[in-house]
């Protein structure tokens, strides 16, 4: 019931403040609003952590991979179920929803003054519909929820973004619209075959984990699915719509967009590609990964040619998801556990970077860095938590971008070395423009004498924890690692000996090489890390014909 | 006939009455509300006996007309939405001058003729019943008189409509030359019994009679390439009777389209390729064509053309299906959605309207969001269902069509679906994004209120869109108790 109550306590409370826009009380209509959704997300958010904390204090988190499960019939005609399920994977991505949703509720609490309780309305409802995204275990449902969050977010980009919103709105609605098409198409192929192998139509992740498919049938169903979620991680051909959506957003639109809406994309990689499709993803892992790679190096190089702050931190976030991209189909301990700390790293620094551009535009009214410049000596305070957030994004250790970006890169090279290499030089590129990202804006003279007010109390306070959260996911990720750990170690028992080299390097007890931080049991790597090496041995030793056949990939 | 032919037929005996009884109410006293007041009456009296002929089904009436409960579904669904049109005409008739009481009479017979299509298992009750129709479409049409587009309008589907309906009996002849019946019911037996010398000509023969009949139907249904009249006579009638013609007039036929092709059992191959090049150009013509109107009546004209575009990948998978149980579902789960969504959007332009016209501009619908948000919300919900966003009715139509294609692996014709209802969205967001516009400082022209007849019938089409996108289970039980044709 605690998963309905976390879908429906912001959906509930963005209907009420529908309602209370329409009053004629300035009190209701401007500020009831807020506090309601602000006190909606903190529900859910001591919702989620009251689930962590319960399951991290019991050895629960170890041994069972779901930790919460709702499963109502919906439409029985065609086997569809409400079913939602939480495991740890999920569980990370849904306190990042809580959080982020409040600081973009905080962060609107000056910046928007028109239609409040309808901005409310929309930003409730893209939270809960990411809610519902992060918990389906019902495909159908996991479409539903998934086109469902496109709507809310047209409006908010369409009715309160800047200037060029219209153009913005619709390329986002229709490349994403397009793209879910697809997979739906995708998803009922899945289901048809399912039904013509065992005469079952249903729509239920696990039943359909087990589906026997023509290897032709398995790459074009995958790479619907692929597509859909490329289109929203974003992955390089179909990123077009990132740019211009994240540029036009209002901010607390841009904070949901780069900090939790692109999660879907690697989110859905992680849950329903490559699960669905192990055998045909492995053959496309290296697709996937140049692709990857690709991305990194392109965001990273259009990033530094930016002028406007906000879309240089847009192309950014191209650059970053490739290194969750490349992760995810590198496909092994370090990798995947790199992406998911990526994943979570980049939505705060990314997050709290277009907060801070949000705030810098209500300042000046511009977001050209041209016109910027000197910002240090007239907020001091602005300007260090700019110059924080910058740092974390070009991987600064002790950052949670950092540990992310290293265990991707770490765990891509046995795998591919160049690739590795190519994306360790998207690594340097981020440095370039995070810093002159901080030098242009921050630094140099003052030239338009700009006399500016620093941060707010209300401004501090919404930053302060997203600078705690970052240091602490770069110092401490063992919570974080703990707690996917059933997840991935799941998904990594889908690999194979071909791609994982890394493991056999770490099977023959040979820890990566000069790099102490990261062994086993160090504060950075928690054992748990590789508990999951014996079953990738057991694989191996399967292939080579020297070990007897496990059950199938069952979900524990 | 026998008494219990009568009961099954009693809900069209009670239409057919209704008509009469308003005719007469008519000529004896002209009176507004006295009109609607029997209209109503007759239609709920006539929803009521379906419940008196449903135990009977299925029975065959006469060699003309089936009493199943496939023939008993699409008569309520047509009485239904008839009886929320009369509703919104008498809304909008009410804001206009001169006689309004026999559009109420013509829309009637016009219902009265869908509501025998659906039946109809013989040629001569479908012709009868699509000119029933047609003759009360030309009228309904042109109604509204002064206005010189209601008469191009009415005018140019006379025209248009009378070439039709030559094709569609050239094609009967055909179809009867081959197989020696004019019976839907004995079309696979006959076709089974021509002996294996003749059977090449008579199959090309047969073939060419369905294609003609085809042409006749897709007319109706206003699919590419017979859409030409759509957006002038969407355009040019009013809104009421643009929701009848784009409803009622749809529906029956497409009721009967199922029936006609389904009744050969294995279908031609030169048929299904037709049927579904007809789909392929309807959605790609209707939604291209959409993006470049900028009047709401006219974009909503070409959205159907593709809507019934999308509607016939559903037939293609009933006719491609050894079951077709999943693709009637599917297309009578769509023509629903369509209905409520439909009625929905010209519901509110009807509403909407006052003596000096109706706001057919998108320009028009400026900023309406913020002037009147409950007439708005359904506007938007109704746009949605129609693009096929989840929560609505829209999207699980969409669903079920793309379920019954992926059924049968009718892969081209899915995917024209996919993307060129991608290309709707552009038109459909635009409309969305005006009516959440900044509005502009002047009055607009279509500000009034709203009556509380059109509000009470646009909240039922409101409520109606979203139950049916979150538990569809009610319809879709009672469309899987269909049978199979």
């Amino acid at each position: 019931m605690m998963l309905l109550w976390m879908l429906a306590i912001p959906f509930m409370a963005g209907m009420l403040a529908g309602v209370f826009g329409q009053s004629s009380s300035p009190f209701w209509r401007d500020r009831a609003p807020r506090w309601l959704a602000l006190g909606a997300l903190a529900v859910d958010f001591v919702l989620g952590l009251i689930s962590w904390l319960s399951a991290a204090r019991s050895p629960f988190l170890r041994h069972r991979h779901w930790l919460l499960q709702l499963d109502w019939n919906w439409m029985p005609r065609f086997g569809i179920r409400f079913h939602l399920a939480m495991d740890g994977l999920s569980l990370l991505l849904l306190m990042l929803t809580f959080f982020l949703g409040m600081v973009s509720v905080l962060v609107s609490w000056n910046e928007i003054r028109e239609r409040v309780g309808f901005f409310h309305l929309n930003l409730l409802w893209v939270l809960a519909g990411i809610t519902g995204v992060f918990l389906a275990m019902d495909l159908f449902l996991f479409y539903f929820v998934w086109e469902l969050m496109l709507v809310p977010m047209f409006f908010l980009i369409a009715l309160w973004g800047h200037e060029r919103r219209r153009y913005a709105s619709v390329k986002f609605f229709i490349f994403t619209q397009l793209s879910g098409l697809l997979m739906l198409v995708a998803i009922l192929a899945l289901v048809f075959a399912h039904r013509a192998a065992t005469g079952v139509m249903t729509f239920e992740y696990r039943a359909l984990l087990a589906t026997p498919l023509s290897s032709t049938a398995a790459w074009w169903i995958m790479l619907g699915f692929f597509i859909a979620f490329a289109v929203k991680l974003p992955a390089i051909p179909v990123h077009t719509w990132l740019p211009d959506a994240h540029t036009e957003a209002p901010t607390a639109g841009s904070v949901v967009l780069a900090g939790l809406m692109l999660k879907t994309g690697a989110y859905g990689l992680l849950r329903f590609a490559l699960p669905l499709f192990p055998s045909v993803s492995r053959q496309f892992a290296p697709f996937a990964m140049a692709l990857a790679v690709a991305g990194i190096l392109y965001g990273g190089i259009l990033a530094f040619g930016q002028t406007d702050f906000k879309r240089l931190v847009a192309y950014t976030s191209v650059s970053h998801l490739g290194f969750v991209l490349l992760g995810i189909y590198a496909w092994n301990a370090l990798a995947l556990n790199g992406a998911v700390v990526t994943m979570i790293a980049h939505g705060i620094s990314t997050g709290a970077l277009f907060v801070i551009a949000g705030l810098l535009q209500q300042r000046m009214h511009t977001r050209e860095m041209g016109r910027m410049g000197g910002l240090w000596d007239v907020m001091p305070r602005l300007s260090g938590a700019a110059l924080f957030f910058a740092l974390g994004s070009l991987g600064l250790p002790g950052l949670g971008d950092f540990v992310g970006e290293f265990l991707v890169l770490l765990g891509a090279w046995p795998v591919s070395r160049w690739l590795a290499v190519l994306a360790a030089a998207g690594v340097l590129v981020a440095t370039f423009y995070a810093l002159r990202l901080v030098q242009r804006a921050f630094h140099g003279p003052n030239e338009q004498a700009w006399k500016l007010p620093d941060l707010r109390r209300i401004e501090t306070l919404m930053l302060a924890p997203m600078i705690v959260a970052l240091l602490w996911l770069g110092l401490f990720p063992r919570p974080v690692l703990t707690a996917v750990a059933p997840a991935l170690g799941y998904l990594q028992s889908l690999g194979k000996p071909g791609i994982l080299r890394s493991d056999r390097l770490a099977n023959l007890g040979v820890p990566p090489r000069g790099i102490a931080l990261f062994r086993p049991g160090s504060a950075l790597v928690p054992p748990v890390l590789f508990r999951n090496i014996p079953v990738a041995r057991v694989q191996a030793l399967r292939l080579q014909g020297r070990a007897p056949r496990p059950k199938g990939g069952k979900l524990r | 006939m026998t008494a219990s032919d009568a009961l099954a037929l009693l809900p069209w005996i009670v239409l057919a009455a209704t008509a009469i009884v308003v005719m007469m109410g008519i000529a004896f006293r002209r009176r507004h509300g006295l009109t609607l007041g029997l209209s109503l009456a007759g239609l709920v009296a006539s929803l009521v006996s379906l419940y008196l002929a449903a135990p009977l089904a299925p029975r065959q009436v006469t060699p003309l007309l089936v009493v199943d409960r496939y023939s008993l579904f699409f008569f309520g669904l047509l009485v239904a939405a008839e009886l929320v049109i009369v509703i919104l005409l008498y809304d909008y008739l009410g804001r206009q001058e001169g006689p309004r009481e026999e559009l109420y009479l013509l829309s009637l017979i016009a219902t009265l003729g869908g509501a025998v299509l659906v039946a109809s298992t013989h040629f001569a009750s479908f012709f009868l019943g699509l000119e029933m129709m047609s003759v009360s479409l030309y009228a309904m049409i042109a109604y509204l008189g002064p206005r010189r587009l209601s008469l191009e309008a009415g005018v140019k589907y006379l025209v248009l409509a009378a070439a039709s309906a030559a094709f569609l009996l050239f094609g009967i002849a055909l179809i009867y030359a081959a197989l020696g019946t004019l019976a839907f019911n004995r079309f696979a037996a006959a076709l089974a019994a021509v002996p294996g010398h003749a059977a090449l000509a008579n199959t090309s023969m047969l073939a060419a009679g369905v294609a003609l009949v085809l042409t006749g139907i897709g007319f109706k249904m206003a699919v590419a390439p017979f859409h030409l009249w759509t957006p002038d006579v969407y355009q040019g009638a009013a809104a009421p009777v643009t929701a009848w013609i784009s409803t009622l007039s749809k529906g029956a036929i497409v009721a009967l389209l199922l029936r006609f092709l389904l009744s050969f059992h294995a279908a031609h191959r030169g048929i299904l390729l037709v049927v579904s090049l007809i789909a392929i150009a309807s959605m790609i013509v209707g939604n291209l064509l959409a993006l470049l109107q900028d009047n709401v009546k006219r974009i909503l004209a070409y959205s159907s053309i593709a809507h019934m575009g999308y509607l016939l990948v559903a037939v293609l998978a009933a006719l491609r299906a050894g079951n077709p149980q999943l693709a009637i579902e599917a297309a009578a789960f769509y023509l629903v959605a369509y209905f409520l969504t439909t009625l929905a959007a010209f519901g509110v332009i009807g509403a909407l309207s006052n003596s000096s016209g109706e706001p057919e501009l998108v320009d028009d619908y400026r900023g309406l969001f913020w002037r009147r948000p409950a007439v708005a919300t359904v506007f938007v919900f109704s746009l949605f269902s129609l693009a096929g966003i989840p929560a609505t009715a829209g999207f699980i139509g969409k669903y079920y069509l793309v379920a019954a294609g992926a059924s049968v692996a009718v892969w081209t014709p899915v995917i024209v679906l996919v993307a060129s209802s991608v290309i709707g969205l552009f038109y459909y967001l635009r409309i969305v994004m005006t009516l959440f516009a900044t509005p502009d400082p002047l009055p607009r022209a279509f500000s009034g209120r709203i009556t509380p007849w059109s509000g009470v019938v646009l909240g039922v089409m409101l409520a109606g869109l979203v139950w049916l996108g979150f538990d569809p289970n009610p319809m879709i039980r009672l469309l899987h108790s269909l049978p199979p044709l």
